[in-house]
């Protein structure tokens, strides 16, 4: 069961939305299929990215996946404990696995994400 | 058949099991349009008889001469051990270390090349090796443009041609641009890169600059201001990128120490034949801040689960079969045994014997340098240089040829790699190393000084002999 | 690595342990004696800032010492001189012993390669004999041996392309289409020349969906990269509808060559039309992997690309006489993509690779490897899946999808238990089209009994993924290491010694 008050998109990522700022993370699925994660790029702070656009790069030992932003807005946070830890994303990639937060431009965005229930039907089918 | 094991009993024995009555029939998905015409190829040979054929092949290589050829690859003694070493079959007919529990051999040795390559370039990240000094250089270039997420390197001219010109055909591929930095015509640091040319070139703001390329000592054998020019590419945000000669790196200043991100060159001289120029080791290295972005292999040390100390490769990711289109490089196969030659080279040499070959060499070019002058021939720049140097000679091409016939390779006439500079039509470029001697510096100045007056006066007569001996 | 073929037991290697590195067996005065002393006043007349710091900490071995180094860490060694590598793709032929004799005689190994050419005629002429047997062998016209490896020749390749469309003044075509069935090096490639890469699906039948394919190709296409036999073993049956469409398209043909081993003296990618191709040295003509490289790539062109070589190629004058190609002599060449002429050493051993076998050794050679690829898949048949059941060209692809489905094995876990069986496992995971796949090429020098004792440790292990799965997970138990934590190793990157190191990992004796 994946937590239910977030939204999630088809590439496993997550978003919560507080008030105009989406934290967003990948999901204990895209996790394990990633298997031990060891790297993780993201993007600067201040750079402003358009929905679904490339935004960073998660490294396993033995395969690499982009990161794509389920919202467009700015950049204003990332998660400084990842380049010291990234094994948080394997261990608790809803909390202290969180990646990035991005001040959201449009809020409307979120409706077209899949809900909690309908990325759980995507998993089971994977 | 050559070195297959299979006799016809064999053969009829995989094709029942098959259950096919020829082999034929395994190739029945060829489409009869596209099946082959014979092979229009010379018959089979024995391995005597191919020995005959090989040994005359090669004698029609003329090896004799007196060498001062230098220009990129260069004549060295190699330690008797290295060869027998590389020679043992477990190293040089392994494959790729992707099984590591049944590689650590290849692994450990590559991790040591990487260490040992580490402590003479003074940069921590150093690859598992690249194809040569040229294409890591054009690699080392390409990482700067990822690096700084610019289009334009600066490219010294003093970096060797061949190098600019693979580099450009890297770039091409790109679209990236490689605008050349003149060197300085006249005066004290006369052939060396023009540090105010470079200076102007950074300060385009329109056209930033991802990477500033520079061989020390460079292609004419001088030594170039690196620490400045490293300055005035860190100045515009630009990284700076060394290209760099190993020997040489036992005793001048090293890229880490002065300011370099990358450096990139050429391993020859650590215990690889000329051979025609390859197989060659690209040298490849960079702080570890850029670790990700460095192409070619990594190994690194960890542990198994046992606990024991172990040797993987590792950052995988950056690699072609994990990132694809998305790779830095697509470089697979690189030129792992060469690594190893090269850390064999370095063991049996140690720090002090590698300082000594570049000591000796430096010790034999300056006395090349006073017998070439002494004959005629002086240096064409006034700064300092290791063991590699041009000098003037009127007509170098054909004086070149001549020397030739006299058992002389009297190095490399400029002309003949660098056409575009008038001012070195008239130039030699000579080298010495430790393996040159005082009869072959003698023979060449003595050969060259006759050339030069033209006559064959009683004192030539006497070069001539010596030359002659060594052309036998 | 003790062979197990006779018993077909594991046995436990003896003696086979990791030692120090150099840096731990250095110690200060050891060594020496390789070179006379310099004179004291040798680096004087060099300004002292130009100079090091301090000099370059290298390890101070004896030479006893490092000769027990290197043999001793050589056994740790799988190796084909040792035994059996069923690598799907890699072609682990044995490398001729005469091979090493003839890249070693001083009239080859000491030529400089900016020696003028009257001092490099047998050097020339080998080359030249090589790219005229090379050219034969691949149907094509000209042979460029620059190319360091076989990735470096698909480079040329494309950057060749390239350099065509644009002088004919057609700058759209951006793409470049690859099979998801190939190998990394292809889109990788693709992009470095500066093309998009277009995947192509795969058909059900293994070979390219040519409905998917004709799709793809378009005007924006600048060349398709085609592997055949495709990376699963098969030749493509419908490569004349491939390559017709691919040049009503206005686009090249570019052949991967990496398992020509499999068709020589049958198919000739030239002829067929295909534009371009590479070839691996190292795979089909035996030069040795030596770890890592070096190879060498050679690319094979047809009359469209020949202006594009890169410069400079090797010549033949009317008096027999040969020549490298002076600079400028031919400006539609792409340039260098090295320094010198190419891997010079490895070619005499391609050269006397095919010398030694000829017309009709080549041809059997390929014949033996699609004999054996297809005898061995006949008998592994009943012991794992074999996806696709038509004959197969050198190497074929196996599956472990249902020994996970019925046990948890996967191919990882056969691959490491085939460790303690004495072999090196296949290639795994590739290619990306079959899962759990197992891609398995034996070659044409290994024999018939090595081929079945391989099939008996499958059948072993197939077994013991029924009774004893633990036994598999944990493999290998025989091997000098175990099972890596590959994990930190990507981590906490520990890519060069330092001297600290060997406080912080147990160093072995």
């Amino acid at each position: 069961m994946v937590p239910q008050d977030l939204r999630y998109t088809k590439e496993h990522e997550w978003v919560r939305l507080e008030g105009e700022i989406a934290t967003i993370g990948i999901t204990d699925y895209a996790a394990e299929q990633l298997g031990d994660i060891v790297f993780v790029e993201l993007p600067e702070i201040g750079r402003t990215v358009s929905q679904f656009a490339t935004i960073g790069v998660i490294e396993s030992v033995k395969a690499v996946s982009d990161l794509f932003a389920p919202v467009g807005g700015e950049v204003v946070e990332s998660n400084a404990e990842l380049s010291g830890a990234p094994e948080l994303l394997n261990s608790d990639p809803f909390g202290k696995g969180w990646m990035l937060r991005i001040e959201v431009a449009d809020a409307g965005q979120l409706d077209g994400l899949l809900d909690a229930a309908a990325y759980e039907a995507l998993t089971a089918e994977a | 058949m050559a070195y297959g094991p299979h006799t016809n009993e064999d053969r009829a024995r995989m094709l029942a099991a098959i259950g096919v009555e020829s082999v034929d029939e395994l190739f029945a998905d060829i489409p009869p349009s596209l099946r082959a015409s014979k092979l229009e190829l010379p018959s089979p040979e024995s391995e005597a008889e191919l020995t005959v054929r090989l040994r005359d092949l090669a004698s029609r290589n003329r090896v004799d001469l007196a060498s001062f050829l230098g220009a990129g690859a260069y004549r060295h003694f190699t330690p008797a051990v290295v060869d027998q070493l590389l020679l043992r079959g477990e190293f040089y007919t392994a494959y790729t270390p992707y099984q590591p529990e049944i590689s650590q051999g290849t692994l450990q040795t590559i991790y040591e090349y990487q260490s040992l390559m580490a402590e003479l370039t003074g940069l921590d990240v150093v690859s598992a090796s690249h194809y040569d000094g040229a294409a890591a250089t054009a690699e080392a270039a390409l990482m700067s443009c990822r690096a700084t997420r610019r289009e334009r390197v600066l490219v010294g001219r003093g970096v060797h041609p061949h190098y600019r010109e693979t580099l450009r055909t890297y770039f091409g591929g790109a679209s990236l641009v490689a605008d050349e930095i003149p060197l300085v015509s006249e005066g004290p640091t006369a052939g060396t890169t023009d540090l105010a040319a470079l200076e102007r070139m950074l300060a385009g703001a329109d056209r930033p600059v991802a990477g500033v390329v520079v061989a020390n000592p460079s292609f004419l054998g001088l030594l170039e201001p690196m620490a400045e020019m490293g300055r005035l590419a860190h100045a515009a945000g630009a990284l700076f990128v060394a290209v760099v000669e190993p020997v040489s790196l036992a005793v001048l200043a090293t890229p880490g120490e002065y300011g370099a991100d990358i450096a990139a060159g050429e391993g020859q001289s650590l215990g690889l034949p000329l051979s025609y120029g390859g197989p060659y080791l690209g040298i490849l290295a960079c702080r570890e801040a850029l670790v990700r972005g460095i192409p070619g292999r990594l190994v690194g040390m960890t542990t198994d689960i046992d606990g024991r100390r172990a040797f993987v490769m590792t950052l995988r990711a950056r690699e072609q079969d994990i990132r694809r289109e998305k790779a830095s490089s697509n470089i697979c196969t690189n030129q792992a045994l060469c690594a190893l030659a090269a850390a064999m080279y370095l063991g049996a040499m140690g720090p002090h014997g590698l300082r000594d070959v570049a000591a000796l060499g430096a010790a034999r070019a300056g006395e090349l340098e006073s017998a070439l002058a002494a004959a005629g021939a002086p240096r064409m720049h006034p700064g300092p240089y290791l063991n590699e140097f041009a000098v003037r000679v009127p007509a170098a091409p054909a004086v070149h040829a001549r020397l030739i016939e006299r058992g002389i390779l009297a190095g490399l006439p400029l002309a003949r790699v660098l056409p575009d500079d008038p001012s070195l039509a008239d130039a030699l470029l000579v080298c010495a190393t430790e393996v040159t001697t005082p009869d072959e510096i003698a023979a060449f100045a003595g050969a060259l000084g006759d050339e030069l007056v033209g006559g064959t006066g009683h004192e030539g007569a006497d070069r001539e002999g010596v030359g002659r001996e060594t052309a036998r | 690595m003790t062979s197990t073929e006779s018993e077909g037991r594991p046995t436990t290697p003896a003696g086979d342990r990791l030692g120090p590195t150099l840096f731990e067996r250095s110690r200060p005065g050891r060594g020496g004696g390789k070179v006379p002393h310099p004179p004291k006043d040798a680096l004087a007349r060099i300004p002292a800032d130009l100079l090091r710091a301090e000099g370059p900490r290298l390890p101070e071995v004896s030479e006893p010492e490092l000769t027990r180094h290197y043999v001793n860490l050589s056994k740790l060694n799988y190796s084909v001189d040792s035994g059996f590598y069923p690598l799907g793709s890699c072609t682990m032929k044995y490398n001729p012993k005469i091979d090493e004799w003839a890249a070693r005689l001083a009239g080859f190994s000491t030529l400089h390669p900016f020696a003028p050419d009257d001092l490099a005629q047998g050097t020339l002429q080998l080359l030249w004999e090589l790219e005229t047997a090379l050219a034969e062998i691949g149907g094509m016209k000209a042979v460029t041996l620059q190319p360091a490896a076989g990735a470096q020749g698909e480079l040329t390749g494309i950057l060749m392309v390239r350099a065509y469309h644009r002088s004919r003044g057609d700058t759209d075509r951006s793409e470049v289409l690859v099979p998801d069935s190939a190998h990394g090096t292809n889109p990788a490639t693709a992009s470095m020349a500066g093309f998009r890469t277009v995947s192509i699906p795969s058909a059900p039948d293994g070979g390219v969906d040519v409905e998917a394919f004709r799709s793809a190709l378009g005007p924006r296409t600048a060349a398709v990269m085609i592997t055949n036999p495709s990376t699963l073993g098969l030749f493509e049956s419908r490569l004349c509808e491939l390559l017709d469409a691919i040049h009503e398209a206005g686009a090249l043909a570019y052949m991967d060559g990496a398992n020509l081993n499999a068709i020589m003296g049958r198919f000739k990618p030239g002829d067929a039309g295909f534009d371009v191709m590479h070839f691996n040295m190292h795979k089909t003509f035996s030069t040795p992997h030596g770890g890592g490289g070096p190879g060498a790539g050679p690319v094979g062109v047809g009359g469209t690309l020949l202006p594009f070589l890169p410069s400079p190629r090797v010549l033949r004058e009317p008096d027999g006489r040969f020549r490298l190609e002076a600079a400028g002599e031919r400006p539609t060449g792409i340039g260098r993509v090295r320094a010198f002429v190419g891997n010079a050493g490895i070619l005499v051993r391609a050269y006397v690779y095919i010398r030694a076998h000829g017309d009709s050794g080549l041809r059997e050679v390929s014949d033996d490897a699609v004999l054996a690829a297809n005898y061995l898949k006949s008998r592994l048949a009943g012991v794992v899946d074999v996806p696709f059941s038509r004959p197969c060209m050198h190497e074929f692809v196996a599956s472990s999808a249902s020994l996970k489905a019925e046990t948890g094995i996967r191919t990882l876990d056969v691959a490491k238990r085939l460790i303690d069986y004495g072999f090196h496992p296949p290639t795994i995971y590739f290619p990306l089209t079959v899962e759990e796949a197992l891609l398995i090429e034996p070659t044409e020098t290994e024999s018939l009994e090595t081929l079945d004792a391989f099939v008996e440790a499958m059948a072993r292990i197939v077994e013991e993924a029924h009774s004893s799965p633990d036994l598999l997970h944990s493999a290998p138990h025989y091997s000098p290491v175990r099972r890596l934590d590959e994990t930190t190793a990507a981590r906490q990157p520990n890519l060069r010694w330092r001297a600290m190191t060997g406080s912080q990992t147990p160093c072995p004796d």
